[in-house]
């Protein structure tokens, strides 16, 4: 099952992807390329299926048409086994940082490691303290997840994200509603740790500056469609009028800024 | 034809619609449900090799229900030795008391009241609970993670519901034979000797106690089944955790009640 990739430095390679939900489409037929060791960033419009292609990519979802191949393994070919195997190379940071709240801060980082190997707890300790350190929250060990603020809690998830050591990231809305503090922290942390450790990292945003800050390359998307790419530079003078709305942040543009509907006039 | 009958047609097949939707989509509701308890029972061998995620359960799922499985039993033993005593003594049968108040609770109170205070008790508790760990993505988080949560999360829940209700019908039995002979022997005065020996004489162990218990095996399993799917397939907001929860209570119920005239005429009756 393992796709001969020696002539393709894509970690994730996605194919003519297809998915609807019931009658609304959410891919028409796109495909796009995650580059080892980069960070790639997915951006568009809310609703416009970002967090839906990382649960692609994640194996939680099934495409209708298409392929996604993951470190040479075509996702949607796997046995449940072989998908969890896979996903132990994986990290997920959800929007929400989806801590487990009947554990401490501690036990959340140590949960993918307490299930996933037979290591003593000595070991366990080390890991854990070593990367709750790398995200700043070594002394936050004992708190629970009420406890902790919404930018505390995603770097808890970040520090269980990268536990196994995973091979690549995948951020969904890392930026969203934090404060500028936090939103520094957050971006030089992802910088770092894709750097440092080596991950490949996806992060799926509407956070335009932030985003293009830190990532190698940006896809834009709407309407199911990657409708611009390129690295944030190359975005920044495109001469698309969708990449110069969605990058600038203007409020009307091909993307309207009324939703679709009848004459005003008649309306009244 | 007129518009008045085509807007009749587009009214009886609008219903007739509505009515085929909504039978689809219980069809395949339950289909969803029978496929989760399969996926469920397939867990059971490896999180039995895991008896301390079971006993976290139990606690939260069986100890937390004691209270009030003990508070009401008591008053239902004593409303029976009340209600018994009044009925038995216009016949001079008091001596009776016990039989009948043991009969009743073993029978059909124990199973039946205990598996609803269960489902209104544990079973919400359990929709909410799983309902809220998927709105917040933490089952989608253990996922992506690579740890199954039927295996971690549901199975030891499932487990501990199915080995929790006995005893509490237990319990709610063992405290309403109490409640009814305070009331009966203490308070009324019926012979203490002849409540506690015809109670023995006439309560069998296979026809009485363990019908009792298989009662409440099967409503421990039905409730704990709902309950997990419920919350399982709960839509992730706080409307859709809040409705699962209602349904909950309501499904729980009526599966008791149904299942208690089924089992009662299987095992009692001439049907």
């Amino acid at each position: 099952m393992k796709e001969n990739n020696t002539q393709n430095p894509s970690l994730v390679t996605i194919r003519n992807l297809s998915f609807s939900r019931g009658q609304r489409v959410i891919f028409d037929n796109a495909s796009l390329d995650i580059q080892h060791g980069k960070i790639t960033a997915i951006m568009g419009p809310s609703g416009s299926g970002k967090t839906t292609l990382l649960k692609l990519i994640g194996g939680q979802l099934s495409p209708s048409h298409g392929t996604i191949v993951v470190d040479g393994l075509n996702i949607n070919q796997l046995s449940r086994s072989e998908l969890y195997t896979l996903r132990k190379k994986m990290g997920m940071l959800f929007q929400s940082g989806a801590l487990l709240t009947d554990l401490n801060v501690f036990d959340n980082v140590a949960y993918p490691i307490r299930e996933h190997t037979a290591l003593p707890e000595t070991i366990i300790r080390t890991l854990v303290l070593m990367k709750l350190q790398a995200v700043g929250l070594r002394g936050a060990r004992h708190l629970s997840p009420n406890e902790l603020s919404g930018g505390m809690a995603r770097r808890v998830a970040l520090a269980r994200a990268i536990a196994l050591d995973p091979m690549m990231v995948m951020y969904d809305e890392p930026f969203t509603g934090q404060d500028p503090i936090s939103m520094g922290v957050l971006i030089k942390l992802i910088k770092t740790l894709n750097d440092s450790v080596g991950l490949t990292s996806i992060i799926v945003s509407h956070d335009v500056q932030e985003t293009a800050a830190i990532a190698d390359y940006i896809y834009i998307m709407s309407s199911g469609k990657i409708i611009g790419q390129g690295t944030p530079q190359e975005l920044k003078h495109s001469k698309s009028e969708w990449v110069q709305q969605f990058m600038n942040g203007q409020p009307d543009g091909p993307v309207k800024f009324h939703y679709s509907s009848d004459n005003y006039f008649d309306d009244l | 034809m007129t518009y008045s009958h085509l807007g009749q047609n587009l009214k009886m097949i609008t219903f007739l619609s509505a009515i085929g939707q909504s039978v689809i989509a219980n069809l395949t509701k339950t289909g969803r449900g029978t496929l989760f308890l399969k996926q469920t029972l397939s867990c059971t061998f490896s999180v039995l090799c895991h008896p301390r995620l079971i006993i976290k359960q139990l606690f939260s799922v069986g100890v937390l229900t004691i209270l009030i499985i003990t508070i009401s039993g008591l008053f239902v033993g004593m409303v029976l030795g009340l209600q018994g005593y009044y009925i038995l003594s216009d016949f001079g049968a008091e001596e009776t008391l016990g039989v009948m108040i043991a009969a009743s609770l073993v029978r059909e109170l124990g199973p039946v009241v205990s598996a609803l205070l269960f489902a209104g008790r544990a079973g919400s508790s359990l929709t909410a609970e799983i309902g809220l760990m998927k709105a917040t993505e933490q089952l989608s988080g253990m996922e992506m993670m690579a740890v199954d949560p039927i295996q971690r999360i549901i199975c030891p829940r499932f487990l501990a519901g199915c080995l929790s209700m006995p005893l509490l019908a237990a319990i709610f039995s063992m405290v309403g034979i109490l409640g009814g002979q305070l009331v009966g022997v203490t308070l009324l005065g019926v012979d203490e000797g002849a409540f506690w020996s015809q109670m023995q004489s006439s309560i069998d162990f296979y026809d009485d106690i363990l019908n009792g218990v298989i009662k409440s095996l099967v409503f421990g399993f039905v409730v704990t089944w709902i309950s997990l799917f419920e919350g399982y397939d709960a839509i992730p907001t706080s409307e859709g955790v809040s409705r699962a929860t209602t349904r909950t209570v309501v499904y729980s119920s009526f599966a008791i009640l149904g299942m208690d005239f089924i089992l009662t005429a299987l095992m009692f009756g001439d049907i």
